[in-house]
């Protein structure tokens, strides 16, 4: 086919013909259109639809302002705290580039949370939306990744303990775990050879993968179209130009919305990282100002706060855990054989699982530590189970039993008691608080495709609720 | 349909050797940069032997000493610190160290005291826990106290995961740590002097 141009009239302005002949080699006004100008959003959202654009405005402050504390930073095990300490002291404004990028992953986290809990309660993991739940459920393994490869990185006290600890998580894998976590680091201990491929992939690996499915989720997301707080389809109802009448088109009017949302946190993400940086020892650790010291750990060790829900589940798995943990899987696998409607060999490879694991987690078998890593992988993979976990028949909590809310409510609670045990020392009365905690976490999950179908279910409206402004 | 091409085989067996010798290419260059991972061989040489002189330490006192990187505990323990061994045979879960962590409980040493016979009262431990490779800390004073049983004896607590052990590095039942803290191979060039990570047996 030959290239045709599009001939726009001699008079035409300058920047139209630029723009005619860009788009004639690239399609730079049919992107803009397809990702945001003509992309039509429910016009019922609400402001839990806000931290989409915050998590992006905050990845671009994440990698501006980590390129320019590569610029002063030294990844190196004799140098590498001093360099953070040159920065926040020496380099013009590179404290407020270094508390920017602290703060930032802090807020990453509160953002990426709100973001996920959002989806639950509107179910916006559901079909036909399962990828793009997929993507973002990869974001934020990689965001974890990323946070736990950057603490590394100024070799403090926390730095230094946090990093043994995790690494140390891999050794506990039967057979290859001792070679696996000395392969991670690449010495016997923590030292300069790990700090080293850490900044590697905390500064170029993690983030290109990060960006690459970011594309992913936003291409995901606009290929199937935004759900909303009722959980309708809005392209079920089309008006005569095949737009959605419940839509609008993201430009203007969610651009000046996200404006909006973006003031207000901004306003917040400056009060943190000009008046409380620290925050009180949850965003930036006092441990983490004394150097690293391979021989001798911290009297308190705590990870970061957003890491904490899932690092109390490993924490609370003791032997005498172990039980309760095998009557469970045992009690799951009868409710499977009697309530559920699977294939006899998915229910078979199912009982499968559950009884190697029972026979595993005999006295004689593998010991607690391995299994505390096995409920802790779990707590944060089962989230990609949640668009095939929730059978419910409609969308949105708004239109579902109201004793649901209550059930949603309660894993809330839960989330939050065990991020709150993981920052506080061990007690024998925290740990049985952060084990019943662990059982109610797992069940909301794992119990979903029975408690999510059940009750009376409210009907489902046509149209979104919306009250013009 | 009639007009379908015909499998050329020749060419069919050509692709399929390209693809295959390209594979492995592949490999090999994975294979490559997973090695990178590896320790150096410089890391492998830092395991050296070190020595300790203790005459300065009194009971009741520990020190810590640097060996492959991690932190090794010399601790001379009181009369009354040998006695709660007794006491705590029954509490902990592994009381003569059949399940070693990363090394074997050396031949020469004692199951209870984990301390070579002529210095039963010389712990000698590498102070990494069990579990995940924190530094467990020391909770010398007896009696109730915070994170800890109140019929405590006197021990080590890990400040990440509340493991608790003994005064001879010996892990409580029912803690994350599944194993006891180790015992390095080590001897007495002197009744002060120590050799650690090495024995009458050669270098650990």
């Amino acid at each position: 086919m030959a290239f045709v141009e599009k001939k726009l009239p001699a008079d035409a302005p300058v920047i139209d013909k630029a723009l005619n002949w860009v788009d004639s080699r690239f399609p730079l006004t049919k992107l803009w259109n397809d990702q945001w100008g003509q992309y039509y959003a429910p016009k019922n959202f609400n402001f839990w639809y806000i931290f989409g654009s915050l998590a992006m405005l905050v990845l671009v402050i994440q990698i501006v302002t980590g390129i320019f504390l590569v610029m002063n930073y030294k990844p190196d095990a004799g140098l590498a705290f001093t360099s953070v300490e040159f920065i926040m002291r020496e380099v013009p404004w590179g404290w407020l580039i270094r508390y920017m990028h602290s703060t930032g992953a802090s807020a990453f986290f509160i953002i990426i949370y709100l973001h996920m809990a959002r989806a639950l309660m509107y179910g916006s993991y559901r079909k036909p939306r399962e990828l793009v739940w997929l993507f973002g459920f990869a974001i934020f393994l990689c965001l974890m990744a990323e946070a736990f490869f950057g603490y590394l990185l100024p070799w403090g006290q926390m730095s230094y303990w946090g990093a043994q600890v995790i690494v140390n998580l891999f050794g506990a894998i039967p057979v290859i775990g001792p070679d696996l976590s000395l392969w991670i680091r690449g010495d016997y201990v923590v030292s300069d050879a790990t700090l080293n491929r850490f900044f590697s992939f905390h500064v170029i690996a993690i983030p290109l993968v990060l960006l690459g499915l970011v594309v992913a989720h936003l291409i995901a997301l606009h290929e199937v179209g935004s759900n909303n707080p009722d959980g309708i389809e809005i392209k079920e109802n089309l008006d005569a130009n095949g737009h959605p009448v419940d839509g609008v088109p993201s430009h203007p009017y969610y651009t000046f919305h996200d404006i909006f949302g973006v003031t207000v946190f901004l306003i917040l993400f400056s009060a943190v990282v000009f008046f409380a940086p620290e925050m009180g020892g949850y965003f930036l650790e006092s441990n983490n100002f004394i150097p690293a010291d391979s021989l001798k750990t911290p009297l308190h060790i705590a990870p970061t706060w957003y890491f904490t829900p899932f690092y109390s589940i490993l924490r609370a798995t003791t032997s005498d855990f172990l039980y309760i943990v095998q009557a469970g899987i045992a009690a799951y696998v009868v409710l499977i054989y009697l309530k559920s409607s699977l294939p006899a060999l998915i229910k078979a490879a199912i009982a499968g699982i559950g009884l190697v694991m029972i026979v595993g987690m005999m006295p004689f078998g593998l010991d607690a530590k391995f299994w505390g890593v096995v409920l802790f992988g779990s707590s944060v993979m089962i989230l990609a189970g949640m668009p095939w976990l929730d059978q419910s028949p409609v969308k949105s909590i708004r239109y579902r039993p109201d004793w649901h809310k209550i059930v949603l409510v309660v894993f809330g609670i839960t989330f939050m008691t065990l991020g709150y045990l993981g920052v506080q020392p061990p007690s024998p009365t925290r740990n049985l608080i952060a084990q019943v905690s662990a059982v109610l976490y797992f069940a909301f999950f794992l119990l979903m495709p029975w408690w999510s179908a059940m009750g009376t279910f409210k009907p489902v409206p046509k149209r979104v609720t919306f009250k013009p402004h | 349909m009639s007009n379908e091409k015909q499998v050329d085989s020749g060419r069919r067996g050509l692709l399929v050797a390209t693809c295959a010798a390209g594979g492995v290419v592949g490999l090999s260059a994975t294979g490559a940069f997973v090695s990178t991972f590896q320790p150096s061989e410089r890391a492998k040489a830092g395991g050296a032997p070190v020595e300790v002189d203790i005459s300065t330490l009194k009971p009741g006192e520990m020190t810590t000493a640097e060996w492959r990187g991690k932190p090794v505990w010399i601790l001379k323990r009181t009369p009354e610190m040998m006695a709660s061994l007794k006491a705590t045979q029954s509490e902990v879960a592994d009381p003569d160290s059949a399940k070693p962590y990363t090394m074997p409980l050396p031949e020469y040493c004692e199951k209870q005291s984990r301390a070579r016979k002529e210095h039963e009262d010389v712990l000698i431990a590498v102070g990494i826990c069990s579990h995940l490779g924190c530094s467990p800390s020391k909770k010398f004073t007896p009696g109730a106290q915070p994170s800890l049983p109140d019929n405590w004896a006197g021990g080590f607590l890990c400040p990440c995961h509340g493991s608790t052990f003994d005064l001879s590095g010996r892990v409580f039942k029912n803690k994350p740590a599944p194993q006891n803290l180790d015992v390095p191979r080590h001897m007495y060039i002197s009744d002060t002097k120590i050799v650690i990570g090495k024995d009458e047996k050669g270098e650990a």
